[in-house]
Order: structure tokens, then sequence, then C-alpha cells
């Protein structure tokens, strides 16, 4: 039996705080990371991400407290990204409870220092978060070229994406969060042309990112290559539970837990 | 009174999950590198992660091989976890500048899992053998594995007088077979994180406190 495709759910956290529009009537503070962690375990998600959108590092204490704590009650595994800049930011995340640390602008500036985190750590903790988006055409439409941005999307680098993750991975990176910026927040689907370009160009595992809206958005992702699939908002506005995703996938003949 | 387990610390990644996984199952935990503390508790569990090499220069520096190796010789319970149970093995091909041999408490050596998507990572089922000890109520649930590493072939065999200790091999698939788990007296060890693997991991490592 193969391993199981894995569901994961992302949880923006600003501050100790989750941030975007969460309404769980049976959680005592739904703006508790640890209680939506916890409300996610129990609905069978099979890892979490917190992605860490604290601007300023005075805050950061804050972040390594939240992944205490959830380390301490949910016990599947953790991933925190965000703001990740140093082999020692990882060192702390790791000791805090997190299991895998995502990096992104940092990496995409410093190559090297995918292959630091690997050789300190092992790959299997580093996750290249790749926020992706496609070229455009002169007249604005979109084309097949994926190239890389940072700073959450917000700035487009002259990198090509599929070329990028491929390296990442020779680098030491052990799983791509495989994120489209254009698919993000629409809700239309995942891009699954990406999402066959970089299954194509890396033999490490590759979450799909970005579009999910509906059940039936999820099963073509995995088809596409994809080894795992992340939603976020969908989830904190209970649009889908996980449970339904999972039922989805699993009518599609997709291996589920 | 409750099992006094330690968790041996010697720089080994995440170690905190670890911890409270096995104060959930009602174990009394101490993380320490203390060798005594470490040789006198019920039951020791070996964490690891990471480089197989690197893993063991950290585990000879904190004296994990004597202390191992004695608690066994005295049938003191020792757990083994992902690269923790890999070192108790001859040795492992993963690349190093420094390659270290293993403790070769079991025959066998580590290899690169030959599949077309690596690290193994997720959520997979296991074969476990009847009489399973660390298993009992969770034979067909799933658990989690992050490794690129992983024993594939198994030689040990207890005949004769030493059949009763035959050891208990549990095993999973990714790309070829390999060892999901030892049972072997008071030496266990699993490549997967029960520390992460929800409620069938608490199970497991409920199971082990148990026993102790």
């Amino acid at each position: 039996m193969p391993v199981a495709t894995r569901v994961i759910a992302c949880l923006d956290v600003d501050a100790g705080r989750v941030v975007k529009g969460v309404n769980f009537e049976n959680l005592r503070d739904a703006g508790d990371p640890v209680e939506l962690a916890k409300l996610y375990d129990e609905q069978g998600v099979d890892e979490l991400t917190f992605l860490d959108v604290t601007a300023s590092s005075g805050d950061r204490e804050t972040t390594y407290d939240v992944v205490r704590r959830t380390a301490e009650q949910v016990f599947i595994p953790l991933t925190v990204g965000g703001g990740v800049r140093t082999v020692d930011d990882v060192d702390r995340l790791l000791r805090a409870g997190a299991d895998k640390v995502g990096v992104n602008t940092a990496a995409i500036a410093r190559p090297e220092l995918v292959a630091e985190i690997a050789a300190r750590f092992g790959a299997q903790v580093l996750v290249l978060s790749a926020d992706v988006r496609r070229r455009r055409a002169d007249d604005g439409t979109p084309t097949d070229d994926f190239v890389m941005t940072t700073h959450g999307g917000r700035t487009p680098v002259d990198l090509d994406a599929v070329e990028w993750c491929a390296r990442a991975a020779e680098l030491g990176a052990g799983e791509i969060l495989l994120n489209s910026m254009d698919a993000d927040g629409t809700k239309d689907g995942f891009d699954l042309e990406l999402i066959r370009r970089v299954r194509a160009a890396v033999s490490v595992p590759v979450i799909a990112s970005g579009g999910a809206g509906r059940v039936e958005h999820f099963a073509p992702a995995v088809e596409a290559g994809a080894d795992a699939v992340l939603a976020a908002s969908v989830f904190h506005f209970r649009e889908l539970t996980v449970g339904e995703v999972k039922d989805a996938l699993r009518a599609a003949g997709i291996t589920v837990r | 009174m409750s099992a006094d387990v330690v968790v041996l610390d010697y720089g080994s990644g995440n170690v905190r999950s670890a911890v409270r996984a096995l104060e959930r199952v009602g174990a009394q935990v101490t993380l320490t590198s203390d060798p005594h503390r470490a040789l006198e508790c019920d039951g020791l569990f070996v964490p690891g992660v990471g480089n197989f090499h690197a893993c063991m220069a950290g585990l000879a520096a904190a004296h994990g091989p004597r202390i191992i190796g004695r608690r066994i010789s005295g049938g003191r319970a020792v757990l083994g976890v992902c690269v923790g149970m890999q070192v108790l093995f001859d040795g492992s091909t993963e690349p190093s500048d420094a390659p270290l041999e293993g403790l070769a408490e079991w025959p066998g050596t580590v290899e690169r899992l030959p599949a077309q998507v690596v690290p193994h990572m997720g959520w997979s089922e296991v074969e476990a053998p009847s009489g399973s000890t660390l298993f009992a109520g969770v034979e067909h649930e799933r658990f989690y594995f992050v490794h690129s590493y992983a024993v594939q072939d198994w030689t040990l065999e207890a005949t004769g007088a030493f059949a009763r200790v035959a050891p208990r091999v549990t095993w999973a698939e990714h790309g070829a077979r390999f060892v999901a788990a030892v049972e072997n007296g008071p030496l266990a060890a699993t490549q997967f994180h029960p520390e992460k693997s929800g409620e069938a991991g608490l199970h497991l490592l409920e199971n082990w406190v148990h026993s102790l």
C-alpha cells in the first residue's frame, strides 16, 4: 500500500493569533492557533502548517510560545514557516517543538542557506516554500512560464520557478511547498500545470497549495503529481472539513489515512 | 507507580514532542544527558533525526553506546526511534564526511529507499507480527514516517534454544519493503515517529510504557 496522500491545514499566525477570519463556534478562542490546531487534529488532518506573518521581530517570542503550546497538545507533524532567515532561526523553532521549517525569501537571497540547514538538521526538516507566479505576456495574459516571488508574493524575482525547485531539492530541501500565487484566493482549483512541471523536475515530495475551493479540486492536484494537498481558508471558514476532502480523495481512488 | 522514562538528550532535533507524548500516556519523563539517570531509569527513549553518522557522533559524545549496551545486557528497556533505530544496526550507506559504524545490536545496513519520491514522508500502513506488544490494538493503523534510508533486509534468526526470544519484526513499504519496527527482548525500535502519529502513536507508546 502506498503512503497516504496527506491533507494539510495551514494557519496564518500574526503575533500569536490566527489571522484571516475564523468562525468556529465550538472553540473557546477561535483566534488561538492551538485551539484551531486541536480541532483540525480531531477532524483527522495529517499535518499542520503555521505561517508566521508577524512583521516585527519583537513578536517572534510569541510565535515560539505558540509552537511550544501546540507541540504539547497535538501529536501530529507541525511545520512552521515565515521569516526564517538563519540556521539559528531553524534551531529555535525545532527546539520549541516544530518538526519542519519552511524557508522562502531567505533561500532565494542566499541558496547556500538550504544546504546549511540540511547539513545541520537533515533534509527532512527543510520545506522549501515556493511562492510562484505565471509570467505575464506584454498584453497581461498569463503564460506557461513560472517565476518565483518573495515577500508573500508581492515581489517578483527573475528566477524560473521549476529550475529553482529542482536546485533547492539538490541543495537539500526535503520537500517543496508549491504555492500558486495566481490561484491563491481564487477558489477555482489548484494550478495543475505548475504541479506537473515541478513534479517532473524533483524527486522530493510536493505539497500543492493555492486555489482550493471545492472538494473536487483536490484529486486533480494529486493526479497531477502532488504528494500532499494544503488548504487554509476553506477550512477556516468551514466551507469544507478535512473529512469531506478525504472522502472526495478516497472516492477518486486515492489512498488517504 | 508510573514508569520512570528518560529521553536521552544528545542534541537531536525536536525531542519536546517525545517528552510530552510519553507524559500523556502516563510516564514520569526526564529529558537529560546524565548517563547515570539514563542507566537507572525503567525505560530509555533514544530519539534521532538527520544524518546517521552525525547522530552516531552525537550519541558517542553522550556515552550513548555504553549506556545502551549496558542497559541491554541488564535486560533494561530501550526504545530507539527513527535514526535512533537506525544506529542500532551495523552501519549506513548515507553519505558523510566522517562515516561511523552503528552500534551493531542487530545485523544489517541502513540503505537508501529505492522509491520515486524520497524522503518517504507521511502516514503508512505496517505489517505487525502476531504477538507484538508495541502494536497491540493498533495493528491496522497508519504511522508517520519521515526518512530516506531504512534497513531492507532482516537476517537475524533466533533458533534452537534462542527461539523463545526470537525478534518480532514489523515491515512497511516505500519503493521496497523495509523494517518499520523491531521488538527484541528489552530492545525495541521504530523507524516511524510514534510521538507524531496521533492517537495510534500514543497507543503504541502506552503499550511500551506499560511493558516497563
